[in-house]
């Protein structure tokens, strides 16, 4: 099991994770190196986010769909899904606590002048960040980043701070049962190897039960969850019905009671006259 | 991609040797160089608006082909059966000027400049952590300096961005050049029929411009080719005559042979023997219209690399006995304008392999049967040996009765 220092029982950041991330600093944009998998994964996970924002607004260009949108990369790492992110139009923040992993993405995207614009990175942990960015971002992503989390409901806390009222929260991540046992570790990591040995501890896996009850209790709405599954054959992922392996969800933060929003609005007009709509649960 | 609305806030440039090229109206004298544009050739180009123009300008449509052998009787015919159009004969000055029209429309991200030349490509290194630029660097002839995430080499079959990037091209000379004319017909006729005909030497292809003109393409041994080109003009028109007409290769025993196949194929299958249509004859050629260029086969062994992806001539060369060269390329273009546009509504980088590779697999699946096949089909005709006339004899009698075959 994991030990977990005292120094960081406070922060949703474990230091031993860090460690296993920092041997592969500089190996993030090598497209058939140590993360591969990842990079084949945004062949479904960009299509997902990008999908649902879409679905859920009415103004956009198909040139430019993301544009005007604030996303938040949190664990981007050498900056694998901000750049994608970037490229369809939105203004995003990465953060890390490992600053090898931002130097790494911020020389990869000095290259693209569009990039460079676009993306912030910073070293730092989501708590450190959250006195700033008070509800600054429409969306924030965090992809296979909550199974390596010390304190996974500080970090939702954290989450829903710096989030928009109804601001989308996007995680994928890895379930904890005993398939993803067998494929995420034995045969991943120790057979076929296209995860590092050592990075993922199953013991840290999230169900996506206990990451529903987590968000719903507080303040998100949970709208999505998918399976996904990783063909080692072919290096690439699929949609998948089961979420015993690796899923990807989608939460919604609740509108702020106060803030004027199109459901509240609708509710407050129905309480108003209960005489007249009698009955009818608001 | 440029009228893509997923490229939209993406740059695109576009580098060509020539000048520009745009008319308003086309001359009245027909150029020399022409292309046979098959249905989904012209679907591409209407997809992006270019159809209308080259309808605008000028286009021959044709309803029907038919190849014969000089050796025998054999022929095959193709139509379709709702009377649709098999496809159209136009001049590629029209297609250039069609695109110029439909590239100025996007000129706020497709930058085109005429007439310049790439003089040298730095690729990037393969290492990902280098302080130097991930993107290839081109130098042009002017000095100027341009960098991309996607180079596409659409620079002919003498690609010199496939020989820079290294990529191994499998090629082969012909001992055939191409002569080309413009012809004009002895008498106006419904002239919507392109026609070929098999000599040993060659074959020699008349296709529609307009109902009292037809476009010559012979391919023939480089002698007689340049034979043609001196010949006076009668002399030049005879020949042509002489060699869609003539039956002087025709032999007793592959007659025979033929008309036997020809009776049990009807016995078998009646509407599988169609009546022989006779071509039209020419009269004169147009003057200054006769040119000649070399023929050859060529295919690059790979059509992409990391930032690099080769179409047209450039990664493929076939004889144009069948008229698909243009086609091709045509394909290719669709083929790799529907991944780039995938890619960048996905946030992909563009010169990212992934998708390259699906372009490369799913071209090179469609194209390398269809070249193969052109190069069998152009060595199987070349000769006069009885054993191999006799095959391609009834080979193509019974090719025309197959519909599936066909």
């Amino acid at each position: 099991t994991a030990k977990r220092l005292s120094s960081t029982s406070h922060s949703s950041v474990d230091s031993k994770e860090m460690k296993k991330f920092q041997l592969f600093a500089d190996k993030w944009w090598d497209e058939e190196g140590e993360y591969s998998a990842l990079h084949s994964m945004n062949d479904i996970r960009v299509p997902f986010i990008r999908d649902t924002l879409l679905s859920m607004s009415s103004n956009y260009h198909l040139g430019n769909p993301l544009s005007g949108v604030k996303i938040l990369d949190v664990g981007c790492g050498g900056g694998l899904l901000s750049e994608p992110l970037g490229r369809l139009g939105a203004s995003v923040t990465g953060i890390d606590p490992l600053e090898d992993n931002i130097r790494t993405a911020d020389q990869h995207k000095s290259f693209d002048p569009v990039l460079a614009k676009r993306i912030q990175y910073k070293t730092s942990s989501l708590e450190e960040i959250v006195e700033e960015s008070m509800e600054t971002f429409d969306v924030i992503v965090a992809s296979e980043v909550v199974e390596h989390v010390a304190d996974l409901e500080m970090f939702i806390k954290c989450c829903s701070q710096v989030l928009k009222p109804e601001g989308s929260l996007f995680i994928t991540t890895i379930n904890r049962t005993q398939l993803s046992y067998v494929l995420g570790i034995v045969v991943a990591e120790k057979i076929i190897g296209i995860v590092p040995e050592g990075t993922h501890e199953w013991e840290k896996f999230v169900t996506p039960e206990e990451l529903e009850r987590l968000l719903e209790s507080n303040g998100f709405s949970v709208k999505t969850v998918n399976g996904m599954l990783y063909n080692p054959l072919s290096g690439s992922w699929s949609w998948m019905g089961s979420t015993s392996v690796n899923y990807a969800m989608h939460a919604v933060k609740s509108g702020a009671r106060g803030q004027p929003s199109l459901t509240n609005a609708l509710s407050e007009v129905e309480s108003e006259q209960p005489s007249a709509t009698s009955g009818t649960a608001v | 991609l440029g009228h893509d609305i997923h490229f939209h806030d993406k740059k695109i440039a576009l580098l060509e040797a020539g000048p520009r090229k745009e008319y308003d109206r086309m001359p009245d004298s027909y150029s020399n160089r022409v292309s046979s544009v098959s249905p989904g050739s012209a679907t591409l180009l209407s997809s992006f608006g270019a159809w209308d123009h080259v309808c605008s300008l000028r286009l021959k449509p044709f309803r029907r082909m038919q190849v014969w052998d000089a050796c025998s009787e054999a022929m095959i015919v193709f139509e379709k059966d709702d009377l649709d159009d098999m496809g159209y004969i136009v001049e590629n000055d029209v297609i250039m000027s069609a695109l110029t029209k439909q590239l100025d429309a996007v000129a706020d991200r497709v930058e085109v400049f005429y007439e310049s030349r790439a003089v040298g490509y730095t690729w990037p290194l393969p290492s990902h952590s280098s302080d130097t630029s991930p993107w290839v660097q081109i130098q042009l002839a002017d000095g100027r300096r341009l960098q991309t995430k996607l180079l596409i080499g659409a620079d002919g079959h003498n690609s010199v961005v496939r020989k820079k990037a290294e990529i191994k091209n499998i090629e082969h000379q012909y001992d055939q050049s191409a002569v080309v004319a413009t012809l004009h017909l002895s008498e106006a006729t419904d002239n919507n029929v392109a026609w070929q005909r098999f000599l040993p030497t060659g074959p020699i292809a008349l296709l529609p411009l307009s109902d009292t003109a037809s476009s010559l393409v012979w391919s023939t041994s480089h002698e007689h080719a340049s034979e043609l080109l001196s010949m006076d003009e009668e002399s030049f028109v005879d020949s042509i005559n002489s060699a869609f007409w003539s039956n002087v290769n025709h032999s007793d025993f592959i007659d025979t042979a033929g008309a036997m196949f020809r009776s049990a194929i009807s016995l078998l299958k009646p509407s599988g023997t169609a009546a022989r249509q006779l071509p039209p004859s020419v009269a004169r050629v147009d003057p200054e219209s006769r040119a000649m260029f070399p023929l050859g086969m060529g295919h690059a062994t790979e059509y992409v690399q990391h930032r690099v992806a080769l179409i047209g001539d450039a990664a493929h060369r076939v004889h144009p006995l069948a008229g698909q060269g243009v086609n091709l390329g045509f394909g290719d273009i669709a083929c790799l304008a529907h991944h780039l546009s995938a890619a960048a509504f996905n946030g992909s980088d563009l010169g990212s392999l992934k998708h390259l590779l699906k372009f490369e697999t799913e071209r090179q699946r469609h194209n390398v049967s269809l070249i193969a096949a052109i190069d069998v089909l152009k060595r199987l005709y070349s000769t006069r040996l009885a054993p191999l006339v006799l095959l391609r004899t009834w080979g193509l009698q019974a090719t025309n009765a197959l519909p599936p075959v066909k």
